[in-house]
C-alpha cells in the first residue's frame, strides 16, 4: 500500500515538474517572440530533475530511518519495567509482536494489554509518520519545483545542465567499472593479509602439503597450508588442455581461414563457437560421467591404470573448451597478416602449406602467442570442470592419469557456505584467490601487450 | 664452346629437373597431409559438439517420462480419525484463526496417511498377494503421503469416499521400469525387495503404473526425500530473478559506461587505465567475482545469503566488461559521417549520441547484451561462494529470498547418491539450462537480423 502511494507521488510529481517546463518554456515562446536558448524538453526535464532529486532524498533518508525510530517509538510506549526486565533478544520479540498487532493481523495466543495499546498506538504513529514524511516529500517537491519553474527565463541554458547532468550519470557507471576492480584487490588483499596472519605467507607459497583441518577440531592446530601441490595441479591440467586445444584450433583456424570455401567457413565456424556458450557445468558433468569412464576404459585395454576423475579427464574437457576460444583468436591473428606476405611467397613457387608454414604463421607468431597466453589463463581459473572431475587430491605428484587438485578446487571447497570468515580455514580461500588473480593478471598483461604490439607492426 | 659441354649443362638440367619434380611429388604429399591435419581438426571439433549433445540428450530424455501409479485410495473414517477443519468464527482475529487451523494441520499430519496408501496399493495387487508394508511402500515416492494430505486439507469433505490419485512412483520404481539398473543383477544389489519387483511388474500389465511427462520437473521444487518429485521450479526462478537484477543493472550501466568512455571521455592516463582496467576485468575468473561476492556483498553490506539478489549482484559486476566491449565495439563501428552530419545540422554531442549514434548500433547492443546474459545464466562457481548451494525446498517469492540457479541445480544433483536415477535427471536440468540459453541466443540472431535488415 504504501508503495504504491509513494510510486504514485513520483509519477505524478514527474509528471506535473514535467508539463510545468514544458508549458512554461513553450510560454516564453508564444509571449514576446524571444528566442529561447533551448528546447522545451530540456527545460521541462530540468525541472523534474529538480523536483524529484530533493524528493527522492527525503524517501530514502525515512526507508533508512523508519525501522529505528519505530522502534525506539515501540519502546517509549511499553512499560518501562517490562522494558528492562527483557534482555535483547527477548526486545526484539517483544517489538516483533507489537508490529504484529500494529499491522492489523495479530498474533497468536495470549495479548498482554500494554502490548495491545502499544500496537494500537505504534499503529497511529506509523500513519502519521508516513503521512508526515510524504507531505514532506511532496512539498519539498512541489517548492523544488516552483523555484525551478520561476527560474525559466529565455536565456536559461537549460540543455546545458541536462547535458551536465547526463554527463555526470555516464561517469558514474563507468566508475562502476574501476570500483569493481577496487573491490576485488581491496577485499582478497584485506582478507588474504588476515589469513596470513595466521599462517607464515613462506609456509603458504612454498608448503608442498595441502591439509587444512576443518576449524571445529580446534584452534591448536589449522593444519596446513601449502601452495605447491594445488600449484602443480593447475598447471598439470592447463597444460593438458593446452595440448588438446592448440592443435585442433589452431590447425582449425588455418583451415577456416586459408583453405575452406567460404560456404564451409559460414557453417562450422558458429558451430564449433557453440562450445564456448556451453556452461561450464556442462563440460564438467560431462567430464565426470562419460569422458571419465571412458579414458578409464581405454587404459584398461592397453594395460594402463588411469582414474576416471584425474588431471587427464578434467584436461581433455577443458581442452575441449577452449578449442574456439584458440580457433576463433588465430583466425583474428591470420586474417591481419598482410597479403601481400602471402601473394609473395606464392610468386617464388611456395604451396599453400609452406606459406602458410614458413611465412604466415611466423609472422602471425607473436600474436598467436598472446592468444595462447590469454587461453592458458582462461584454463588456469576455470573452476566447474576441475571441481566436477579433477578428483580433488591435493598431493603433490607430476602423474596426469592420477586425480590431482587445484586453485579454484580449493577455494571452492574452503568457502562454500561458509560466510564467517574468522579463521585460516575460509580466509585462506582468499589468499588462493588473490594468487589467481595477480597469475591471470599477468598472463593476461603480457598477452594484450603482445596481441597490441602485432596489430601495430601491422598497422 | 663443345658438344660435350653443351650435353654436361642439359645433363645438369635435367637432374635439376628431375630433382625438383622428386621434390615436388614431396611437397604435394606434405601439403596434403597438411590439409588433411587442417579437415581432422575440424572433424574432430565438430565431433567434441555432436558427441556432447548427443550425449547429454541421450541420456536426459528418458527424465522427462515420468512413472506414475493411478491409485483407488479411500479416505476411510476408521484411520482419520479427526474431528472436522475449523471455520472463522465472528470475533475472532486472523491470527487465533490460522493458529486455530495450523493446530488443525498438525492433527491431520500426525495421522497415519502411509496406511491409507498401502491400502490402496494392496487393493490394486493380486489377492493373497505377501509383501510386507515397507516393501510396498518402496513403490510409490515417499512424497505420496503429502500428495493425500494435501487433497483432504484442501477437501476434507472426501472423509469416507474413495476417489482416484495420481502419484508419482519412487526413483527405484522408476530405474525398475524403464530399465535404468540391470534387472538380471542379484537381490543384493537390488534397491528393491523381490515382492517390490514382482509386483510393479503386475501393476504395469494391469495398467496401474503408466507413464507420462514429467511436469513435476517443471511444477515441483527440489527435493531430498522424494527424488522422483524433484523439479527445476525453484531453481529456474531463482536463475529468472538473476536474470532480470542482471538485465535492469547491467545494460544502463554498461552501456552508459560505455558511451561515456566512447563519446565523452577526454583522451588521458586515467581514461587509458579505465580500458585496461576493463579489458582486465573481462578476464578475471569467474571463481574471482565470487570471492567479492563473498566479502562485499554478503560479508559487509549483509546481503541476505543465497538470495537471488545478492547472486544476480555477483553476475552484474561479471557481465559489465562484455557489454561494455561490445558496446564500445558498436560505437566504433558506427560511420563518421554520420557523426559529421549530425554536428554539422547544429546538433550538440550529447545529442548527436543519444539521436543519431545510439539508434544505430542499437541491434549490436542488443545482441550483447542477451549473449552477456545467457553466459551469466550459466555461471556457476561464484554462486556456490555466496551459499546459493544451500537446499532450498520452495519456490523464492522475491529476490530476497533463498534460491538456487539452474547451474547450481545441476551440480547438486549430479551429487546425488541414487546415480541410477540422477544421472538422467542431472541430464535432464542441463537440457533444461541449454533450451533457455538457446533461447535467448536464438532471440538474439533473429533481433539483429531484424533491425540490421530495417536499419
Amino acid at each position: 500500500m504504501n508503495a504504491y502511494i509513494i510510486a504514485a507521488l513520483l509519477i505524478v510529481l514527474l509528471g506535473v515538474a514535467y508539463q510545468t517546463g514544458w508549458s512554461k518554456s513553450r510560454s516564453l515562446v508564444t509571449a514576446d517572440g524571444a528566442r529561447v536558448h533551448s528546447r522545451p524538453q530540456y527545460h521541462a526535464a530540468l525541472v523534474a530533475v529538480w523536483a524529484l532529486v530533493p524528493t527522492l532524498l527525503i524517501l530514502a533518508l525515512y526507508g533508512y530511518f523508519s525501522s529505528g525510530f519505530t522502534r525506539a517509538y515501540v519502546v517509549s510506549q511499553l512499560p518501562p519495567d517490562v522494558v528492562t526486565g527483557l534482555d535483547q533478544n527477548g526486545l526484539n520479540a517483544l517489538v516483533a509482536r507489537v508490529r504484529a498487532i500494529a499491522s492489523g493481523y495479530g498474533v497468536a495466543g495470549e495479548v498482554q494489554p500494554y502490548e495491545n495499546s502499544a500496537g494500537f498506538a505504534l499503529r497511529q504513529f506509523q500513519t502519521i509518520a508516513f503521512m508526515v514524511v510524504i507531505a514532506a516529500a511532496a512539498g519539498t517537491g512541489i517548492l523544488a519545483l516552483l523555484y525551478a519553474r520561476a527560474r525559466i527565463t529565455p536565456r536559461l541554458r537549460a540543455r546545458n545542465r541536462v547535458e551536465r547532468i547526463v554527463n555526470l550519470v555516464l561517469l558514474a557507471c563507468s566508475a562502476v567499472a574501476i570500483l569493481t576492480t577496487v573491490g576485488i584487490v581491496a577485499s582478497l588483499v584485506t582478507e588474504a593479509f588476515r589469513f596470513f596472519t595466521f599462517v607464515n605467507p613462506l609456509d603458504f607459497f612454498f608448503g608442498t602439503v595441502w591439509a587444512p583441518r576443518f576449524s571445529s577440531t580446534g584452534a591448536g592446530n589449522a593444519g596446513q597450508f601449502g601452495l605447491l601441490p594445488l600449484l602443480s595441479g593447475t598447471f598439470l591440467i592447463a597444460i593438458i588442455a593446452m595440448a588438446t586445444a592448440v592443435p585442433i584450433g589452431l590447425m582449425t583456424a588455418i583451415y577456416l581461414s586459408q583453405y575452406a570455401p567460404r560456404s564451409l567457413r559460414a557453417v562450422v565456424k558458429p558451430v564449433i563457437e557453440i562450445l564456448a556458450g556451453i556452461p561450464t557445468i556442462v563440460y564438467g558433468f560431462f567430464a565426470l560421467v562419460t569422458v571419465g569412464p571412458f579414458l578409464r576404459d581405454l587404459g584398461a585395454s592397453i594395460g594402463l591404470s588411469i582414474s576416471a576423475t584425474s588431471a587427464l579427464t578434467a584436461g581433455v574437457v577443458m581442452g575441449i573448451m577452449i578449442i574456439p576460444f584458440i580457433s576463433s583468436l588465430s583466425d583474428d591473428i591470420l586474417n591481419q597478416v598482410p597479403r601481400s606476405l602471402r601473394d609473395g611467397a606464392y610468386g617464388l613457387g611456395a604451396t599453400q602449406s609452406e606459406t602458410i608454414r614458413q611465412v604466415l604463421l611466423p609472422a602471425a607468431l607473436p600474436g598467436i602467442v598472446g592468444a595462447f597466453l590469454l587461453a592458458v589463463s582462461r584454463a588456469i581459473g576455470e573452476t566447474m570442470i576441475v571441481v566436477l572431475a579433477a578428483g580433488n587430491s591435493p598431493v603433490l605428484r607430476g602423474n596426469p592419469l592420477e586425480p590431482v587438485s587445484t586453485i579454484t578446487v580449493s577455494i571452492v571447497n574452503q568457502l562454500t557456505g561458509d560466510t564467517d570468515f574468522t579463521g585460516p580455514q575460509s580466509l585462506v580461500g582468499f589468499a588462493l584467490g588473490l594468487t589467481l588473480f595477480v597469475m591471470t593478471l599477468v598472463l593476461n598483461i603480457v598477452a594484450l601487450y603482445i596481441v597490441r604490439r602485432f596489430r601495430e607492426q601491422y598497422e | 664452346m663443345t658438344d660435350q659441354a653443351l650435353s654436361a649443362g642439359q645433363q645438369a638440367l635435367a637432374e635439376r629437373k628431375q630433382r625438383i619434380r622428386a621434390g615436388l611429388g614431396r611437397r604435394h604429399m606434405t601439403e596434403n597431409l597438411f590439409r588433411f591435419f587442417g579437415i581432422a581438426a575440424i572433424v574432430a571439433a565438430l565431433g567434441f559438439v555432436a558427441i556432447l549433445f548427443i550425449d547429454v540428450l541421450s541420456k536426459g530424455i528418458p527424465a522427462f517420462v515420468q512413472t506414475n501409479l493411478r491409485l483407488e485410495v479411500t479416505f476411510d473414517p476408521e484411520v482419520l480419525d479427526i474431528e472436522p477443519a475449523p471455520a472463522l468464527q465472528e470475533g475472532q482475529s486472523q491470527a487465533d484463526y490460522r493458529a486455530a487451523r495450523l493446530a488443525w494441520e498438525r492433527q491431520v499430519a500426525m495421522l497415519n496417511w502411509n496406511r491409507i496408501i498401502e491400502e490402496a496399493l494392496r487393493r490394486a495387487a493380486p489377492a493373497g498377494f505377501e509383501i510386507d508394508s515397507r516393501q510396498i511402500l518402496s513403490i510409490p515416492e515417499t512424497d505420496a503421503r503429502h500428495v493425500v494430505r494435501a487433497l483432504f486439507v484442501a477437501n476434507p469433505d472426501l472423509l469416507g469416499q474413495t476417489v482416484p490419485v495420481d502419484l508419482v512412483a519412487s526413483a527405484n520404481t522408476d530405474n525398475w521400469v524403464k530399465g535404468s539398473i540391470n534387472r538380471d543383477l542379484g537381490d543384493t544389489q537390488q534397491q528393491l525387495s523381490a515382492p517390490a519387483r514382482a509386483l510393479i511388474d503386475h501393476f504395469e500389465t494391469e495398467g496401474v503404473i503408466t507413464s507420462g511427462f514429467a511436469w513435476g520437473l517443471f511444477t515441483n521444487v527440489d527435493s531430498r526425500s522424494a527424488p522422483a518429485s524433484a523439479g527445476l521450479a525453484g531453481a529456474f526462478m531463482g536463475s529468472f530473478y538473476m536474470m532480470l537484477i542482471v538485465i535492469v543493472l547491467a545494460v544502463p550501466i554498461g552501456v552508459g559506461s560505455a558511451i561515456y568512455l566512447e563519446e565523452f571521455a577526454p583522451k588521458s592516463r586515467f581514461t587509458d587505465l579505465i580500458e585496461v582496467n576493463i579489458n582486465n576485468l573481462a578476464a578475471v575468473p569467474s571463481i574471482v567475482f565470487g570471492l567479492l561476492g563473498a566479502a562485499v556483498f554478503i560479508n559487509y553490506f549483509k546481503l541476505p545469503l543465497s538470495a537471488p539478489l545478492a547472486g544476480g549482484l555477483v553476475l552484474t559486476l561479471m557481465t559489465l566488461p562484455t557489454i561494455i566491449i561490445a558496446t564500445r565495439a558498436a560505437l566504433q563501428g558506427v560511420s563518421p559521417s554520420l557523426r559529421q552530419a549530425a554536428l554539422g545540422m547544429g546538433a550538440s554531442k550529447t545529442q548527436m549520441v543519444f539521436h543519431h549514434v545510439l539508434p544505430v548500433t542499437f541491434p549490436s547492443i542488443l545482441t550483447a547484451t542477451i549473449i552477456g546474459v545467457a553466459q551469466a545464466i550459466g555461471e556457476t562457481a561464484p554462486l556456490l561462494l555466496i551459499g546459493m548451494n544451500a537446499f532450498v525446498a520452495s519456490v523464492p517469492a522475491t529476490p530476497l529470498d533463498q534460491a538456487t540457479a539452474l547451474p547450481v541445480q545441476i551440480y547438486l544433483w549430479q551429487a546425488n547418491e541414487n546415480r541410477n536415477f540422477f544421472e538422467a535427471r542431472t541430464s535432464a536440468a542441463i537440457i533444461v539450462l541449454l533450451a533457455f540459453m538457446i533461447t535467448l541466443n536464438a532471440i538474439a540472431i533473429f533481433l539483429r537480423s531484424r533491425l540490421e535488415r530495417r536499419a
